[in-house]
This record gives C-alpha cells, structure tokens and sequence, in this order.
C-alpha cells in the first residue's frame, strides 16, 4: 500500500511539474517571439490564402522571403478588432479592418503613419484606392481588398431585378433574405430613398427605419453567413451580400444571378494599417509591401474570390476570375458605388435603437405571447406541485395525531 | 406510467443528443450542406488531420486545458482542505466567495479579467500582456469552484478521526494528509481534475476577451470562420472533440462507480492495517 502510494504521489508530482515545465516553455517562447523578428498580424478569419486546394500560402512565402516570422490570428469583425485594441494588453503590428472602422481607428490616433518609403509596391496600387474618403491624404492605409454588395437572386424564382425594390417585392414574400447588421440594412433602405448611406439626420434614419419595418413581412430571416446555405438550396430566392461571396455561391447553384442595384451599392475597401502600438513597425511594413506586390496580391486573391486594388496583378489571376462582371464591373457601374464612413457615437446609437424596433416590432406580440403562455403553464404546474405537496403532509400529519 | 417516464426519458436523451449525431453524420458526409447527405465519407478526417492551422491550435487548447486543470486542481484541493476546517461562520462566507465565479456569467467574468490584465500590463510598462499566462489565470479561476466543489463532499464523508489517529501513530500532520487524507478524497480530486479540463477545453466566452497576439485556443479561432459558411472538416473536429470530453465523462463515472463499491466494501481492519503502516 505504501509503495502503491508513494508511486501514485511521485506520478501526480511528475505530472505537475511536467505542467509548470510545459507553462515556462510557452511563456519563453513568447518572450523569445518579441526580441527576435517575429510580427503579429490580426486579420478577419478565412481571409487569406493559407496554402488550402493547392493554393498559394502568403504567410510562408512572407517569411521564406524576408526571414521574420508571422504570428497570424483572426477576428470576426470590425466591432472585434477595435475591441480588442482598446482594450489593450496585447499589440498587433498588421491589422486588416473596413473602410468606416479605418476613419474611427484614425479619429482616435490609433494607427501609425506608414513610412512609404519601405513600402516601395504601393506604386502598383491603382490610382482609385489610394486618397479615398476614409483617409484622404493616404497616411496610413494600403488597400488590401475591395468588393460590393449587390443582390443575389436565384433566377428560376426571380426575373429582372435592376434595383433595390425588388427586396420589397410582395410576390417574394417569405424567400426574402436581409442583412443581419444595422449599417448594411440601413445603407440599403438609404439607397432605395436616395439618401446619402452617410447622413446623421436622425429623421433620415427614421425613414430608413420605417421602410425596413414594411419590409419585415415580407423577409424570411435576417442572417449573415447562412445567406450561403439558404441561397444555394434555394430556401431563398433573392437576398442582398458581398460580391465575392457571390462567386463562391453560383459554384454550387449555377442558377443563381448577382445585381448591382440602379440605385447604388455599397462599395467596401478593407485595407492594412498598422496600430499605433506596433513593436515591430519596419517588419510590419515589409509585409504589407509583400502583400502589395502584384505576384502575392494576385496568387491570394485568386484563392479568396475578392477583387485586387493592384491591377497588374490580375497577370497571375485565372482569366475566368478577372474577367468576371462581378468581381470586377466596369467603370460605369462602378460609379454608382459608395463607400461608408464612420457615423458620430450618438448617430451611431440611433441606428443601434432604431434597428432593435424593427427587429423586434410587430413578430415581438406573438414571442411575447408564447413566452408569456410557457410561464404561465410553468407557474401554474409549480403552483398546483406545492399545494398538493401540502395536502399530502396535512394528511400525513392529522395519520400521526391519531 | 411507466411508460410514459420511460418514453420521457428517452425524448429529453433524443433532444439532448440530436444535434450531436447530426453533426456526426454531416462530418461523414461528402458535400457542404448539412441538410443534404451526399454520399459516406472519411475525406473531412483526412484533410482535418492534414490542416496546418487547426491541429496546433487544438494542441494550444489541450496544453491550456491540461495545465490549467492541473494547477487548479493543486490550489482547488488546498483550499478545500482548509474550508473543511473552518468554523461555520467563516466557512459559509469563504464558499459564497469561491463560489461566486461559478455563477457569476462567464461575459462579466470575461470582460473584468480582461480589464484587470489590461491595467496591470499598463502597470508593468508592456502593451502585450494577454497570451498564455492570461488564459492559464483565467481558466484557473473559473475551475477552481469545480475542484473545490467536488473534493469537500469526499472530506466530508471522510472520517475525521483518521488524519488523528494517523497523528497519534506518529505521523507529521504533512505526512498525515499525504498518507491518510489525499487516498482517501482521491476520487474526488480526480473527478474535479477531470471536470476542469473539460471546462477549460470547450471554453469560449472568458477565453475570447483574454487571448492574445500570441495565443489563441481552438473555440476562439472558430468562432472567427464564422463569417463564411464552416468547412466540413470543422465538423469533424467538433466530432472528435465531442468523443473526447464523452470518454472523460463516461470515466469519471465509471471511477465514481468504483468508488462507492469500494466505499461498500471497506473493513474496519482494513484501515486499521493501513494507519499502522502509514505510521511506521
């Protein structure tokens, strides 16, 4: 018994040290990361080419070529990034966020200038992304990609859709899909009045917010990524969403069909920045020079589906992909396209409030009358368990008295 | 009535497990649309075991969870033992106390552990402060109350006149608790081990708010693919995961089990036999 337990002792002894060896280990590790070249790149998930279907793996490649090395970790929105810098406690030396969180992350002095000088492919970066209207003298982004939002639609079900309106369409009642985020779903009813996708009028976020209130009937769900399942089983029939997600879509269902609406369309740029923060800020410009570099641009966003700011790099691109109407529209429609800008705090609050009305209006008497009908029973049971429970005791205890 | 329990039963077990079984059968499936079963394979298995990215972020999760239910277990089973001696005042308030993270929601826990990290890596001058050590505290916190929930019970049922008549044979009050106290609560410092870890494997909310630049566990990085449909070898990973924590599980019953046979089972002179030894 002795030895059983001395052995068991000595095991559970070993195991802890073998943790406090494995715990010192990862922290050394991590304290070696920061004094050798090593950057911290924060992107969006699944949004670069990571080496998956034979295709390219940026990363690798980054560090075959200079000799710094990438820690890559993602996020799953703009909102998550700027939390995660505000918060503090952890530095990032590449971030990749959208155009309207770039002018926060500016107004706030939360990016560091770019020295251009060590980005020297910015030169291939066309003309109509740099100056652009979330930094307009370009002193700390490089585009990485841009898209647009259009409407998907699946033409056995849904014929001649030119604009906007054709998500208020009543013979689509209930195969209609919405986005599931304040700023998309108001930019598209700001489109349909012909209200700039930027204004702070808080009567025009009214009116944006009562034309999305007429809709809710008609929509099936508001959703973001089961926009991909619901379209390509044809549950739905016609749903707004990005262009390049639209690629990935009409491989699976060759009946479906992209517009970009008469009335304009919301154009997106995600660009790399590096945070005010940086430890690193020379290798992080290193790395957005490679990425820029028309060979990587194109070998990346060929895998992605989203389109190039850096024209010369549609060279390395599958023609099927550059010559797509979609993933690259031409001048003219292009013209229609607009881009969102950061709204104040408190117009951003309203549109926060006004899109919980209409997501709640209306559907929210029959959720409260089913929640309220489950309570109700549940009371009632308990209720009914606890005066039985009673009687039994009474009973039992007038049975002792005699 | 019987049969209506019985049928009961088995509805609540079907509701409880369906999605797990559907999420099975999709990660054995050729296409991408859960609704539709294509045709049986092992391919997402495959490519899974091949993925570059996913596999260290597994190993990440299991080194976090594994040390973290470790060290918890070490502290958990420490201050149990010190509870068990308390007097009843002082006793009650120390386990309102640990028990608070327990209930408290996870997003408050989160978001406080976040911001005390924050201040403090202010404080010591470094703006990279969130990574392993940050996860490995916070999951220590929250496993805590498991351990310490699951070994207090097996030191109440302990006879409390052991660790004495171990004393009395001659043993240092140490050598009492390592020969006479720590067999005895074993269970219950294995099933809290146990507990811990699977806590700490699946662990999403606290873990999102303290990851860091260099450290990232396996829920957290899921929820990040998010914005794009799942890949099929997503779901077979949550399969595989779901086997794992299901084999823990079934062998912290099957040891439970074993400990209350042995607990039938135990003869007076069997422990007499085993304090003489411990005190020799």
């Amino acid at each position: 018994m002795k030895r059983l337990l001395s052995y068991r002792l000595r095991r559970a002894a070993a195991l802890f040290m073998f943790a406090l060896i494995l715990a010192a280990a990862a922290s050394c590790a991590a304290s070696k990361d920061t004094s050798s070249a090593t950057i911290n790149v924060y992107n969006w998930g699944q949004y670069i080419s990571d080496g998956s279907d034979g295709y390219i793996d940026v990363n690798a490649a980054f560090t075959e070529a200079t000799g710094i090395n990438v820690n890559y970790m993602t996020y799953e929105s703009n909102e998550t990034l700027y939390t995660k810098l505000k918060t503090g406690g952890s530095s990032y030396d590449v971030i990749i966020p959208s155009d309207y969180m770039i002018a926060r992350l500016i107004g706030e002095g939360m990016l560091a200038e770019l020295n251009f000088d060590n980005i020297p492919n910015y030169q291939y970066v066309d003309e109509q992304y740099k100056n652009t209207a979330f930094d307009p003298e370009n002193r700390y982004s490089v585009p990485y990609t841009w898209g647009s939002v259009g409407i998907i639609y699946n033409t056995k079900y849904v014929k001649d859709v030119t604009g906007w309106e054709a998500l208020w369409n009543e013979d689509y009642a209930g195969k209609i899909l919405m986005f599931d985020n304040p700023r998309d779903a108001f930019g598209i009813a700001e489109f349909m009045l012909g209200l700039d996708i930027n204004t702070e009028d808080p009567a025009s976020l009214k009116a944006a917010a009562d034309l999305l209130v007429a809709q809710k009937p008609l929509v099936q769900s508001y959703v973001m990524d089961q926009i991909f399942a619901k379209m390509q089983r044809e549950e739905a029939w016609i749903a707004p969403y990005y262009a390049g997600d639209y690629l990935l879509m009409v491989q699976e269902n060759e009946a479906l069909a992209f517009c970009f609406p008469e009335e304009g369309f919301n154009l997106f740029i995600d660009a790399m920045c590096i945070p005010a923060n940086s430890e690193n800020k020379e290798a992080a410009e290193a790395y957005i020079n490679f990425l820029c570099s028309p060979e990587i641009s194109g070998q990346n966003l060929d895998y992605l589906g989203y389109s190039t700011p850096v024209s010369a790099a549609k060279e390395y691109m599958s023609e099927e992909l550059t010559q797509n109407e979609v993933a690259y529209p031409s001048e003219e429609t292009l013209e229609r396209g607009k881009i969102f800008l950061t709204l104040s705090t408190e117009s951003t609050q309203l549109m926060d409030s006004l899109w919980l009305e209409v997501k709640t209006t209306d559907s929210s008497g029959s959720y409260l009358l089913w929640g309220g009908i489950v309570i109700v029973v549940i009371a009632a049971a308990l209720v009914l368990i606890m005066i039985m429970r009673r009687k039994k005791l009474a009973k039992r205890r007038a049975g002792y008295k005699k | 009535m019987r049969a209506f329990t019985r049928a009961f039963t088995v509805l609540i077990l079907i509701f409880l497990y369906i999605p797990m079984i559907i999420l099975g059968i999709a990660s054995l499936s050729s296409g991408t649309d859960v609704a539709v079963f294509k045709e049986f394979t092992l391919n997402n298995y495959g490519e899974l075991f091949r993925d570059a990215v996913l596999l260290p972020l597994l190993l990440n999760s299991v080194i976090l969870a594994v040390s973290s239910s470790l060290l918890a277990t070490v502290i958990g089973t420490a201050a149990a033992v010190g509870i068990h001696r308390m007097s009843g005042r002082l006793r009650s308030i120390t386990m309102t106390l640990t028990n608070i993270p327990l209930t408290n929601p996870e997003i408050v826990t989160g978001v406080s552990l976040a911001l005390l990290f924050a201040f403090v890596g202010r404080a010591m001058k470094t703006n990279n402060v969130m990574g392993f050590l940050t996860l490995l505290i916070a999951h220590i916190t929250f496993n805590l109350p498991y351990v310490i929930l699951s070994v207090l019970p097996k030191l109440r049922q302990m006879d409390i006149h052991l660790s004495e008549a171990a004393m009395d044979l001659g043993c240092t009050p140490i050598q009492a608790f390592f020969k006479v106290v720590m067999p005895e609560i074993m269970p219950g410092i294995i099933s809290g081990a146990l507990m811990s870890f699977t806590m700490s494997l699946d662990d999403f909310v606290i873990s999102y708010f303290v990851y860091g630049a260099k450290y990232i566990t396996l829920p957290v990085e899921i929820y990040n693919y998010t914005k794009r449909p799942l890949q099929p070898k997503i779901y077979a990973l949550f399969t595989l995961l779901f086997i794992v924590i299901l084999l823990v599980m079934i062998l912290m019953n099957i040891l439970q089990a074993r400990d209350i046979k042995n607990r039938r089972r135990i003869r007076p002179p069997d422990i007499i036999s085993k304090l003489r030894r411990a005190g020799s």
